[in-house]
């Protein structure tokens, strides 16, 4: 990057399935009124905000226009970021490269959605094509159970598994008092929730959250002079693959997809060669129990067919030597334009050993996070301690 | 132009319905129950800017500051610009000819879009006085106020 940037402040609401006292703008206030408290900043000092939100998921359009007074962008500078499940990771990087490009110093960056007011499965089903999808698509179940379906044909894996992560990111959450689905389940409550889609059951998909986060970015000059424990940004990047490339149909495909090809070239960017040492916290973007399985091949934190064998062994526990989603992550919590926000900011959390109750035992250097776009993309964040990594 | 006669272009009818719902919020919330309750129109007022801001609201854009105090503004107001509209859409919500106009309200620092209506197009002019009719059937709707008409 041209300059180094660094996470100097953020904040967040607490999620819930609903909040009727306040309006959008409301909501979304909170989070930017948490964010600039912690940075130390008013929102004059702020050069440009960015929001980002899913497309009429609250039933309006230009979210960027009407919440400026609720994200302070009045006068200012900025965009609206619009990439679906990815956008509150997109709407960081887009701060970021403001940033690193030196157009400005100090950026306001802000995921919201507030899930309740808007008609979530319909405008899904406008995301698939109009000719070859949408005429049968409804909402997001479908599409992680075919990969479960696939993954547990391909690997042996059996329902078990995904109960375990079920469990895993639920009891996470009871430790993060922010956490949407805070729920003390056993495997067994897992295998026994309502069969939505084989293989997933209500327990396996994330909730339908509100909620809004906001994080202040700034250059090093500002982050070293104002932030006592600034958060750095050491790579990002984003790939996509093409909407009917549904790859995990057969989860040995040898072809490249979206989430290695990504993961490959961040590690070559940060000459990472064993991702599970390297980094000492992952957020991944686990709209369902299946997803974060496959995410820990893609990843590479352990080989092909290998994931569920991590889970079984407790290696991604809060307390385990390769932690994923610690917040309970977006199984528990999942107000979708804040959702890949909350990843990035919890792991700068983790960082700054600010993550308090689920705080992962052990020195946090290094972290990892992943987004998740509706068809077949991510963007992925790493971030570090200090600016020698 | 280029000869694309080789196929018959296809075309396919699409169709989404999404529901909404809105929640009114904090300031909104306090404004459609006065609006509906007690035939009151509430604007939110910025002490540090001193201006009372329609539509109410929590958050003053100008300075950030956060909003708490409701003021009761009009019922009397002035047209600050206005058209007459003479084309029919499907989306518009009327017949024309009508008269959309901006007034503010007494007390008001922000004009409101409205209605006015009882009026002669003819008669229509910046700085025109005019008053609210409410709805007889109030919903906590902003069209609990009908319209507007000349005093």
């Amino acid at each position: 990057m041209k300059r180094n940037v660094a996470i100097v402040g953020g904040g967040q609401t607490y999620h819930a399935a609903r909040r009727h006292d306040v309006d959008q703008v409301e909501m979304v206030n909170e989070a930017v009124r948490r964010a600039l408290d912690d940075a130390g900043m008013t929102i004059d000092e702020i050069d440009t905000v960015f929001l980002g939100n899913m497309e009429f998921f609250e039933g309006v359009h230009m979210t960027d226009c009407w919440l400026v007074h609720g994200t302070g962008a009045y006068g200012k500078p900025g965009l609206k970021i619009t990439t679906g499940g990815t956008v509150g990771a997109t709407t960081v990087c887009v701060g970021a490269h403001h940033i690193a490009s030196g157009l400005f110093d100090k950026a306001l960056c802000i995921g919201f959605e507030k899930q309740e007011e808007g008609d979530t499965g319909a405008i899904l089903s406008g995301v698939a094509h109009p000719l070859w999808g949408r005429s049968l698509a409804g909402a997001a179940v479908g599409y992680f159970a075919t990969m479960g379906s696939s993954y547990m044909a391909t690997w042996g894996a059996t329902e078990e598994h995904s109960a375990m992560v079920a469990v895993k990111a639920r009891q996470n959450a009871r430790k993060n008092p922010y956490a949407h689905l805070k729920l003390d389940i056993t495997i067994e409550d897992a295998l026994n929730s309502r069969m939505l889609s084989y293989p997933i059951r209500m327990l396996d998909m994330c909730p339908a959250s509100n909620g809004a986060c906001a994080m202040v970015l700034a250059d090093e000059k500002t982050a070293k002079k104002r932030c006592k424990k600034p958060v750095w940004i050491r790579a990002m990047d984003t790939a996509h693959n093409e909407q009917f490339e549904l790859d995990w149909r057969f989860v040995d495909t040898k072809r490249p997809i979206f989430s290695k090809v990504c993961a490959a070239r961040m590690y070559k960017k940060l000459g990472v060669k064993k991702p599970a040492e390297y980094f000492d916290v992952f957020e991944v973007y686990e709209p369902a129990t299946w997803a974060e399985l496959i995410w820990y091949e893609d990843l590479g934190l352990c080989g092909p067919g290998e994931g569920f064998r991590l889970v079984e062994k407790g290696m991604t526990n809060i307390d385990g030597p390769i932690p994923v989603n610690p917040s309970g992550g977006v199984l528990s919590t999942n107000c979708i334009g804040a959702s890949a926000m909350l990843r990035v900011w919890e792991a700068a959390l983790q960082i700054r050993g600010d993550a308090g109750g689920h705080q992962v035992p052990k020195d946090v250097r290094r972290a990892l996070t992943t987004g998740y776009g509706g068809t077949n993309w991510t963007v992925m964040t790493a971030l570090s301690k200090t600016l020698d990594d | 132009m280029e000869e694309i006669k080789h196929y018959e272009p296809f075309e396919v009818d699409q169709h989404l319905t999404a529901n909404s719902r809105y929640y009114a919020g904090r300031m909104g919330s306090r404004f459609y129950v006065a609006l509906r309750d007690q035939q009151k129109i509430l604007g939110a007022k910025c002490p540090k800017c001193n201006k009372v801001l329609w539509p109410p609201r929590s958050t003053c854009q100008v300075c950030f500051s956060e909003l708490t105090e409701t003021v009761e503004i009009g019922p009397l107001g002035t047209v600050e610009t206005f058209t007459v509209v003479t084309y029919n859409e499907p989306v518009q919500p009327r017949k024309a000819p009508f008269v959309y106009a901006v007034i503010k309200l007494d007390g008001a620092d922000t004009g409101m879009a409205h209605f006015l209506d009882e009026v002669d197009l003819d008669e229509v002019h910046i700085g025109m006085r005019v008053r609210p009719v409410f709805a007889r059937d109030r919903k906590a709707n902003i069209l609990d106020i009908q319209y507007f008409k000349p005093l």
